[in-house]
């Protein structure tokens, strides 16, 4: 097959780029273990409580130490529950001291959702079964808003909550 | 050169325009959608009546993505094989039949749609459950474009066997490369629909699996756009340099850059499940690596249009570094809309391209950036394209002639339709950067400064989304002149030729056991292992969800 020239000039460019973008994904996935959150731990729907991580009372922020959190969250439609304070009234803020690395936990009890911090690399899909995670470091002071960002059904926009880092 | 056979009957066109008035009232209809979805993403409409946003996005979805497209792309390859390898009386009786049952199918889902007991969009995703009608209905839209796979195979069979060791016409191999790749895909559409939903609806299976269900949604989610972008591209390599005046850059390119296609369009679909659990990330990064390698056949396209138009230009006389850009024929629609068309794809590539790129894709999936990407390739690239094709197409087929006064009106269509996208698309992307959400109604979530940074954005989407319903009320009214008042006359369907020197085309190109084969050695080497672990991991599956969408 005929290629022209000027042709194979654009297209040793254009696939050696594609080549050098490739490596440096891949490179970052393997060797810096930058990967997509994937977390493979599987769960009971119907009985979420059944896991440690979301007993009414874990739920929530829970300070390991001054450099460690962790954020256990459940969703359902059309709420996030972050458990209760100790009057019974449920939590409706997440705060997170600037710079603590913040593991969240997030799981479902009815259909798929969407936990994405406006702002930050913090987006995952929230799957019925399923126990998503990520773990990461919010360095940016200021209020955040905590929303699902997968369709959940009609309040699916009113699915929210506020994240403070201080 | 004039064959007979070739030439287009009133049974012809009458089976290539049923399609094209499906696909224009679906314009009128998903167009008005989108209109009031940004209206009410603005904050300055309630719906009256108690229709819901997300009804409107469902429809706006289902009817724009699935019968839009693929009723457009139908009637055209059907003009394009009977004007390259004709068809029989036997043939177009069946495609008749798959039109009848692609209609019923879209009536059927769009009832269900529209009494309000399916808003779960077009990507339908369990555990939500709509109403059966709405799961078997999008089944026989399937089902019945089957039937056009197997009519436009049957045809190229046909001619192949009736012109033994002659290279088949490029736009018949196009259009059966296309149709491979639809009917590849949407078996998988069609499994989760036939042995998922449709039983768990019905209420026989109590539980579907979820990741599995999402798993053959985007195993046809992602070959889906390129069904839709190859008929595009159909234009671009065999209709456009006729229009210009100019020759086929490389039968053998295109070809290849089709087969191409068909291999890598397919093994991909993790790239839009990068954020997901209960996938392992060794194997989403092998389904990224194969999803970049679309952009070959992509640089191959952009080389081929523009050697085409320079060489066509020099030939014509026009000299210096882009003389014979300028006096390309700006002032022909046949060649304008296409042509903006192309070059929103450098843009919408561009974003593609980032969407798809493992660790970046926390940034912006499922923000409204992903929305105005698709806005760019679809509802630009695409559309404009078909925009073109209709042009002449649509005269072609009812016997009239495209006029001065429409072509320059089309003209104007074309640039309000770029005006229009640049608004809209434009501050999606920007939005989604900042972090708002896609597929949601207005909020302002609970009053955080962030949702009040987004509203000027969705009120710039608003601006666009109403320009570009005056492009679509500007098209509906060409349309109608085309199909309905233009004087009567006999309008060109431009086919491109190849040079006559052109270098012969590699018998290779053409072994369809290669090909196909190739195709599913890929689809089981990305699939097979990940699909087996999502089966044996898998937890307790889900009931029905009806009372979340309004369904019960």
């Amino acid at each position: 097959m005929h290629l022209h020239k000027y042709e194979k000039i654009w297209l040793i460019f254009g696939v050696g780029s594609l080549l050098l973008f490739l490596t440096i994904i891949g490179f970052g996935a393997f060797y810096k273990g930058l990967q997509p959150q994937s977390h493979m731990m599987t769960i009971d729907p119907e009985n979420v409580e059944a896991y440690d991580a979301f007993k009414q009372e874990n739920l929530g922020v829970t300070k390991v130490n001054d450099q460690k959190y962790i954020v256990n969250v459940v969703a359902t439609a059309f709420n996030f529950d972050l458990g209760k304070n100790e009057d019974g009234t449920p939590l409706k803020e997440i705060r997170i001291p600037k710079g603590a690395t913040v593991l969240f936990q997030v799981t479902t009890k009815d259909v798929v959702h969407g936990f994405s911090i406006a702002g930050t690399n913090v987006n995952m899909m929230v799957e019925p079964g399923y126990i998503s995670s990520y773990e990461t470091k919010l360095d940016k002071y200021g209020e955040f808003t905590l929303l699902c960002n997968e369709y959940c059904g009609l309040g699916h926009h009113l699915m929210s909550t506020k994240v403070e880092v201080y | 050169m004039i064959n007979e056979k070739l030439q287009l009957t009133k049974k012809d066109t009458r089976l290539s325009m049923a399609f094209i008035y499906v696909a224009f009232i679906s314009l009128l209809i998903g167009g008005l959608m989108g209109l009031l979805q940004t209206f009410v993403r603005s904050g300055a409409l309630t719906l009256p009546w108690g229709i819901n946003y997300y009804q409107i996005l469902t429809v706006h979805g289902v009817i724009l993505g699935l019968v839009l497209t693929t009723y457009f792309i139908i009637g055209f390859q059907y003009a394009l094989m009977k004007k390259t390898v004709g068809i029989t009386i036997k043939e177009r009786k069946i495609a008749w039949i798959g039109f009848w049952i692609m209609l019923v199918g879209t009536i059927m889902t769009a009832v269900t749609i529209l009494l309000g007991k399916a808003s779960v969009l077009y990507t339908f995703y369990a555990p939500l459950k709509a109403h059966p009608a709405f799961y078997i209905g999008l089944a026989l839209v399937i089902i019945g474009s089957w039937v056009a796979c197997f009519v436009n195979f049957h045809q190229l069979f046909r001619w192949k066997k009736d012109n033994k060791g002659e290279k088949s016409p490029l736009l018949a191999f196009m259009v059966v490369i296309n149709m491979l790749l639809w009917l590849i895909a949407t078996l998988g559409v069609a499994a989760t629909v036939i042995i998922q939903f449709i039983p768990w609806s019905l209420g026989y299976a109590e539980t579907i699996n979820v990741l599995v269900s999402r798993t053959l949604f985007w195993y046809f989610g992602h070959p889906l756009v390129y069904f839709w972008l190859l008929p595009a591209y159909m234009a671009w390599y065999a209709i456009i340099p006729k229009v210009i005046g100019g020759k086929i850059f490389s039968d053998s390119l295109a070809r290849l850059s089709f087969v191409l296609f068909l291999m890598f369009s397919i093994p991909v679909g993790f790239h839009h499940q990068l954020t997901e659990p209960g996938i392992d990330p060794t194997w989403k990064f092998i389904q990224v690596v194969l999803t970049f390698m679309v952009i070959i056949p992509s640089l191959l396209t952009a080389f081929s249009m523009f050697a085409t138009f320079e060489i066509t230009g020099r030939r014509k006389g026009f000299t210096g570094l882009f003389g014979w850009f300028k006096h390309l024929p700006w002032k022909d629609v046949r060649f304008f809309a296409p042509m903006i068309g192309m070059l929103a794809f450098i843009p919408a590539g561009t974003g593609g391209i980032i969407n798809a790129s493992h660790q970046l894709n926390a940034v912006v999936h499922n923000t409204i950036w992903v929305t105005g990407h698709f806005h760019l390739t679809v509802a630009t690239t695409v559309i404009l394209t078909f925009f073109g094709v209709s042009y002449w197409l649509v005269p072609v087929l009812t016997g009239r002639k495209l006029t001065k006064k429409i072509n320059n009106l089309g003209l104007i269509q074309t640039v309000v339709w770029a005006v229009g996208m640049s608004f809209m698309s434009g501050s999606m992307h920007i939005a989604g950067l900042l972090g708002a959400p896609r597929r949601s109604a207005y909020s302002t979530y609970g009053g955080t400064e962030q949702a009040s940074d987004w509203i000027g954005y969705q009120i710039g989407q608003a601006i666009g989304g109403s320009i570009l319903f005056i492009g679509i009320l500007l098209m509906i009214y060409i349309f109608i002149n085309l199909a309905f008042f233009a004087p009567k006359g006999n309008e060109e369907f431009p086919l491109a030729e190849e040079e006559k020197d052109a270098e012969p085309t590699p018998k290779f190109l053409e072994n369809w056991k290669l090909w196909i084969g190739l195709t599913v050695v890929l689809i089981l080497f990305a699939y097979t292992i990940p699909f087996i672990d999502i089966i044996v991991h898998s937890p307790a599956g889900s009931p029905p969800f009806d009372w979340p969408i309004g369904n019960q």
